[in-house]
């Protein structure tokens, strides 16, 4: 073994000291940085926090009756105090098709002349229902709102004792983690995970390139300074910003949206650490490999956004891709964030969760950085 | 006139070998958009197909095997394993083992044949609760399904008539049908903004945008030239694209392919336009970046690719009219599944036209403000 000068270390803390400086003064400088990890966060969630729902509520219907009976006027003042619906009553069926059509209704109720037979028979089809299907998650909520309203407004009846029909098996369904089903809950903490996706390519994928294109990288290299030390230098100040916009974003998605953190702090802190570790690796790979920042950003506009919204599982189900896409979704670092963060914010500190995921993200962002460390040396060489 | 052609048409010639002379970037121009394609279509559905679920079933009686045999008998399902215990069902849906757990309790089969209801308990998942919501509903036709032939088996007072429901444009309700479209708006919108909302911004940076201004051309024609490589490209893409959506992924075309067409042309329009405005905006590509984004995250996010517009809150609603990909995600679905034509689409048409025009005139102002 060489035993190495203490003053060695105490050189190498002085270099990337004043490197940290550097790129610290450089962030100052230009505000687009600070802009990235404060203001993008804090916009992005608003925008998503207030517009992403996937709780169709008022849901405008065409009520077409054929025919008006007491119970038919019953059941149609149902619909009316549904908070799924605002119903408009057309005279006739075709009326209402048109404005299917046009689009000013998502879909039509249709009460036929046998509506009276359609209570007791199971046969007779008195009540229609049209959806328009493009957006087929708002028709498959739509069926169900409208399937419910029938089925409650008849157990009403029965209760009543006008009817007896007997239902075999009842369901009863426990929603867990989130027993109103509110969309929100869910899709906030998977936008804390896009959204430090971006942060993270964004800040450091230009700024590799930059110092290639303008040359300064070259002059660095002819000082003692080490691969290692500019690579330090350049992930600490930008881990700063980025926990900053981490922190903004659990504060809002918690204050502002009321989505319960179940999870102790210390583990949303430490898994948003290796996270943002991992997004930034990513941001200084791209940066080293495509050397010039046109490029830079054209790959962090491509392989960042739309992966990590399609195939993170912070809105489409991971299980319910084929298998070859779920193969795909591993090497997504934020389906795994999304994974956790979910947990995290719904469920708590769930180990069996937490771990396997957070391994994996630190095997990404180890892998990141021995990638980095090869692929910036072959480039001085 | 000639000449300004002829310098149109140089500027136009430069802007293309400016993109696709680096080879990193004519990858990046023409791979990643194909691949996302088809990897992002085959993704994104709200569709569920492998739902591994759980039984814990106290009930020794035939009842609940017949029901049970309904779940695991259909593809959607996949049985994980029987369990024993509440704190088994607490450990599977908290390590996201299963996604549903089917509770049938000892008294099940004893309640059905006296006459009383058994019940069914189902604990669902809710950390997605759209999953959650989805699977519910299959859970429910599953139980309906048994239930009606429970009663015709038994010789019971039938239920009263079940609602029927027909989906029109997409009547087997496919999320594919509603999601690939979208993702063709998706491509065309990030293809323009690769092409258009770096270029001035490396320019500047570059000093080349200052000898550009003391060239003849006119701001106007400066525009002119830089969008012309984005269209080429913007256009044969989506062709690319919309091709493969037909082919590979059968969603029918059934409206006319010059409505489609119209709409991609003054789309890709006004993409390049807001791509220009941002770049010319920005003093440094880093900037021109963060413009993209701030640009293209929300207008894919509002744009009602994903999540309806009409459940987002009337403010909210009020900003996604400035969004060009809101109107272009009706035109495609219009055309695509409702077969809509050119004249049902005119307000589509104009807001778009309207866009573009209006960026591209920032765009020039900016270039102009600059110069001053």
């Amino acid at each position: 073994m060489i035993r190495r000068d203490p003053s060695v270390f105490s050189q190498k803390f002085v270099r990337i000291r004043a490197l940290v400086i550097k790129e610290s003064l450089q962030i100052i400088r230009d505000p687009s940085s600070l802009a990235i990890a404060i203001l993008l966060p804090v916009i992005l969630l608003l925008i998503f926090g207030y517009g992403v729902s996937l709780d169709a509520r008022h849901v405008p219907i065409a009520v077409v009756q054929d025919i008006r009976t007491p119970a038919s006027e019953e059941f149609v003042a149902g619909v009316r105090h549904s908070p799924w619906f605002v119903p408009t009553s057309y005279p006739d069926i075709h009326s209402a098709i048109d404005a299917l059509k046009r689009q000013d209704v998502d879909g039509i109720l249709w009460l036929r002349e046998d509506f009276g037979r359609s209570i007791n028979s199971f046969r007779s089809h008195g009540v229609h229902v049209i959806v328009n299907g493009v957006d087929d998650n708002t028709a498959r909520l739509l069926e169900g709102y409208l399937t419910n309203t029938w089925a409650n407004w008849l157990e009403l009846r029965n209760l009543r004792g006008r009817q007896v029909s007997f239902v075999p098996i009842t369901l009863e369904a426990h929603i867990w983690f989130n027993p109103e089903s509110r969309s929100r809950d869910f899709l906030v903490p998977g936008l804390i995970a896009v959204i430090m996706t971006l942060i993270g390519a964004l800040l450091t994928s230009m700024i590799i390139a930059r110092e290639w294109e303008r040359g300064t990288l070259e002059s660095l290299f002819s000082t003692p300074v080490t691969i290692g030390e500019i690579l330090v230098s350049k992930f600490v100040p930008y881990f700063i910003l980025g926990m900053m916009g981490m922190g903004i974003s659990v504060i809002m998605g918690h204050y502002l949206f009321d989505v319960p953190v179940r999870g102790t702090l210390g583990v949303l802190l430490l898994t948003s650490a290796l996270f943002l570790t991992t997004a930034l690796g990513m941001g200084l790979v791209i940066s080293t490999v495509s050397k010039n920042q046109f490029v830079a950003g054209q790959i962090a506009i491509i392989f960042t956004f739309l992966p990590a919204f399609i195939l993170s599982g912070f809105i489409f189900d991971i299980h319910s891709m084929p298998l070859f896409i779920r193969v795909i979704t591993h090497i997504i670092p934020a389906s795994y964030f999304v994974t956790i963060l979910q947990s995290v914010f719904l469920a708590g500190d769930i180990p069996g969760v937490i771990l396997p995921n957070s391994a994996a993200l630190l095997l990404f962002s180890v892998f990141l950085f021995i990638l980095l460390m090869r692929i910036s040396r072959k480039r001085i060489l | 006139m000639n000449a300004v052609l002829v310098r149109i048409f140089r500027l136009a010639q430069k802007e293309f070998l400016a993109l696709l002379r680096d080879k990193k970037s004519r990858m990046v121009l023409i791979v990643p958009p194909l691949v996302q394609l088809v990897v992002f279509s085959y993704a994104a559905t709200f569709d569920l197909n492998h739902i591994s679920y759980a039984v814990w079933n106290e009930d020794p009686g035939e009842y609940s095997r017949q029901l049970l045999s309904r779940f695991s008998g259909s593809p959607n399902f996949h049985l994980v394993g029987e369990i024993r215990s509440e704190q088994e069902v607490k450990s599977l849906i908290d390590n996201r083992k299963v996604l549903l757990v089917l509770h049938l309790r000892s008294t099940f089969s004893r309640d059905l044949a006296r006459g009383v209801p058994g019940s069914l308990e189902a604990i669902l998942d809710g950390r997605q609760s759209n999953t959650a919501m989805i699977l519910l509903g299959y859970v429910q036709t599953i139980v309906q399904g048994y239930n009606t032939l429970f009663i015709s088996l038994h010789g019971l007072t039938p239920l009263a008539a079940p609602i029927s429901i027909r989906a029109w444009y997409n009547p087997n309700l496919e999320s594919r049908w509603f999601i690939v479209p979208g993702i063709v708006g998706l491509l065309t919108l990030v293809v323009s903004l690769l092409v258009t909302a770096l270029s001035v911004a490396r320019e500047r940076e570059d000093g080349t945008f200052d000898q550009l201004l003391v060239t003849p051309l006119r701001p106007g024609e400066i525009i002119i030239g830089k969008i012309i490589p984005g269209f080429v490209i913007g256009f044969l893409e989506s062709t690319v694209i919309v091709i493969v959506a037909i082919f590979l992924f059968h969603i029918p075309l059934r409206g006319s392919i010059p409505a489609l067409y119209l709409g991609i042309f003054l789309f890709t329009l006004s993409a390049l336009g807001v791509g220009l405005m941002i770049s010319s905006i920005a003093s440094t590509q880093q900037q021109g970046l963060l413009g993209a984004f701030l640009f293209l995250v929300p207008s894919i996010i509002l744009s009602g690719f994903a999540t309806p517009i009409a459940n987002m809150p009337s403010y909210i609603q009020y900003l996604t009219l400035i969004n060009p990909l809101r109107y272009f995600l009706v035109i495609l679905r219009e055309v695509f599944l409702q077969g809509a034509g050119v004249s049902i689409l005119l307000p589509e048409y104009a807001a778009l036209a309207v866009i573009g025009l209006l960026s591209l005139l920032l765009a020039g102002h900016f270039f102009r403000k600059r110069m001053g």
